[in-house]
């Protein structure tokens, strides 16, 4: 990580610094989630499930009551999961627990965090609490990550505390297609930003609508300052290994696991597939026999109402 | 960061790529996963052998709880490469994580930021180990034996490449060692 440039220029240790004081809080954040770099992350509602997932390999679960397929199915409001249940789950592994709370409820992340939550995610999956903001993530020790489709939310959230981002896609439908939109978005936006003159950088992050620091870090490094994973529709392992292939650094498997027939088998499947993600033979072998995948919805035709993906401002 | 100091650096995904380094990093990760997949993919014998052959090892964190002998939890099962027990997550959750500074022997100058992750830390030391660096408290938090090194901390998430130059150096000796039959190259390793 660098502190500073020869020019002068913006750095990632020094934008931190300025806006907020405690760099050190900030690293050790952002540092849990480059230790899940080149992992999958899987959503578990039981302990059981839970050890599935740590005994496939899986760097980190989301603890939930209902994964987004359900989710979406029985629809009404979504909230965060009953606390019995976290404490349930963070009390059967040993890898970190994540745990989502509804966009803008800073009472449910309090709870999170009082929990020992090791990451939270601020979810675009759960009903959202706010119309217009999201939670002030710096006032927390626990870390977040949040959901994106472009560099200028991605960025806002970074703004406003994320320590890890990841593509919202469309959670529970077991369609690649939306994630593998939004990772390229990011990039595409990334590769705009990294090959402007400086002079056009205030003009971009008044259009992206991101804040000028974080834009001109971008400028800068030609990445996020964060961890970048993807999520939302993952099924296969060759989606997980896809979406490593177009540049994410790792993969949240919703739905994918546990709505598949032979969920151990899957996940051990994803685990391979991402870290070997690179190497069509081992693809191939590790894609065999696996079983159905979760029955899918085609993304393109959830009515735009009903899309998760445009919740977060 | 290897290469910032000159270092040839590969990543090691595959077992045959062992032999084509004097020393390997087991960074900072899910211990469980690590352990997981180095069984997985057949690593541990070879590994092993490696090793016992005089390669240089360096565990942080994750990693240090990988190479150890023996672990207060009843898995993941560690592949006994230092004689050391390792308590895992010794301070607590993500919460609990935090910076502090530390001085470590064999290390000139400052003391070196070291940032901790849901850390572990050294409860025993075998024979021919030596603790190289505590906490304020006492806890041993690096530990090195021969040309094995284990630390709690994360030297890869700061830009202090001290540390790193140590190991270069063992690497080094590694790669004169007859035992491990390297070719001129030098090549440094992270899984």
């Amino acid at each position: 990580m660098a502190t500073s440039t020869s020019n002068g220029t913006t750095s990632a240790q020094s934008w931190k610094e300025m806006s907020k004081p405690e760099v050190g809080d900030w690293r050790v954040k952002g540092g849990l989630a480059q230790m899940l770099k080149g992992g999958v992350i899987m959503d578990v509602v039981t302990p059981e499930q839970a050890k599935v997932a740590e005994d496939a390999g899986a760097v980190s679960v989301m603890a939930l009551e209902r994964v987004p397929s359900d989710i979406r199915r029985d629809g009404g409001v979504a909230r965060m999961s009953d606390p019995d249940l976290i404490s349930g789950i963070i009390d059967a592994v040993s890898i970190p627990v994540m745990a989502k709370a509804r966009i803008g409820h800073f009472v449910e992340a309090q709870i999170l965090e009082a929990l020992g939550v090791d990451y939270c995610d601020e979810s675009e999956v759960l009903t959202p609490a706010d119309n217009e903001y999201h939670i002030d993530k710096w006032q927390y020790k626990m870390p977040y990550v949040c959901g994106a489709r472009n560099i200028g939310e991605a960025l806002r959230r970074i703004g406003e505390g994320a320590a890890m981002i990841r593509t919202k896609g469309e959670a529970g439908t077991g369609d690649i297609v939306h994630a593998v939109t939004h990772a390229r978005q990011i990039q595409a936006d990334i590769r705009t930003i990294q090959n402007m003159p400086a002079e056009e950088l205030m003009s971009a992050a008044r259009d992206f609508q991101a804040p000028y620091e974080l834009v001109v870090e971008v400028h800068r490094t030609g990445k996020l300052p964060v961890v970048n994973f993807a999520a939302g529709g993952i099924a296969t392992p060759a989606d997980a290994a896809l979406l490593m292939q177009i540049g994410v650094e790792g993969v949240f498997v919703g739905s994918g696991i546990f709505k598949s027939s032979d969920p151990a088998k899957m996940a051990d499947a994803i685990v391979r597939a991402t870290t070997h993600y690179n190497d069509p033979d081992m693809l191939a072998e590790i894609s065999r026999g696996l079983g159905d995948a979760m029955p899918g919805i085609e993304a393109n035709k959830v009515p735009q109402t009903e899309q998760l993906q445009t919740r977060g401002w | 960061m290897l290469r910032k100091i000159g270092i040839e650096a590969i990543e090691v995904r595959k077992v045959q790529q062992l032999s084509k380094i004097d020393g390997l990093i087991i960074p900072g990760g899910e211990s469980t996963t690590i352990v997981k997949l180095l069984t997985r993919f057949e690593f541990i014998d070879h590994l092993r052998e490696r090793v016992t052959s005089g390669m240089a090892l360096w565990g942080t964190c994750a990693g240090m709880i990988v190479i150890a002998r023996e672990l207060a939890d009843p898995y993941p099962i560690p592949l006994n490469l230092i004689d050391i027990s390792v308590a895992r997550n010794y301070f607590g959750r993500q919460v609990d994580s935090f910076e502090a500074e530390l001085n470590i022997e064999g290390i000139n100058g400052d003391p070196m930021r070291a940032v901790f992750i849901r850390a572990p830390i050294v409860r025993t030391i075998g024979k021919g180990v030596t603790r190289i660096a505590s906490t304020d408290d006492g806890q041993a938090v690096a530990v090195k034996k021969g040309r094995v090194l284990a630390t709690s901390f994360h030297p890869e998430l700061t830009s202090d490449t001290r540390l790193h130059a140590l190991f270069l150096k063992l690497a080094k000796e590694a790669q004169k060692d007859p035992r491990l039959n390297r070719s001129s190259e030098r090549n440094i390793g992270s899984i």
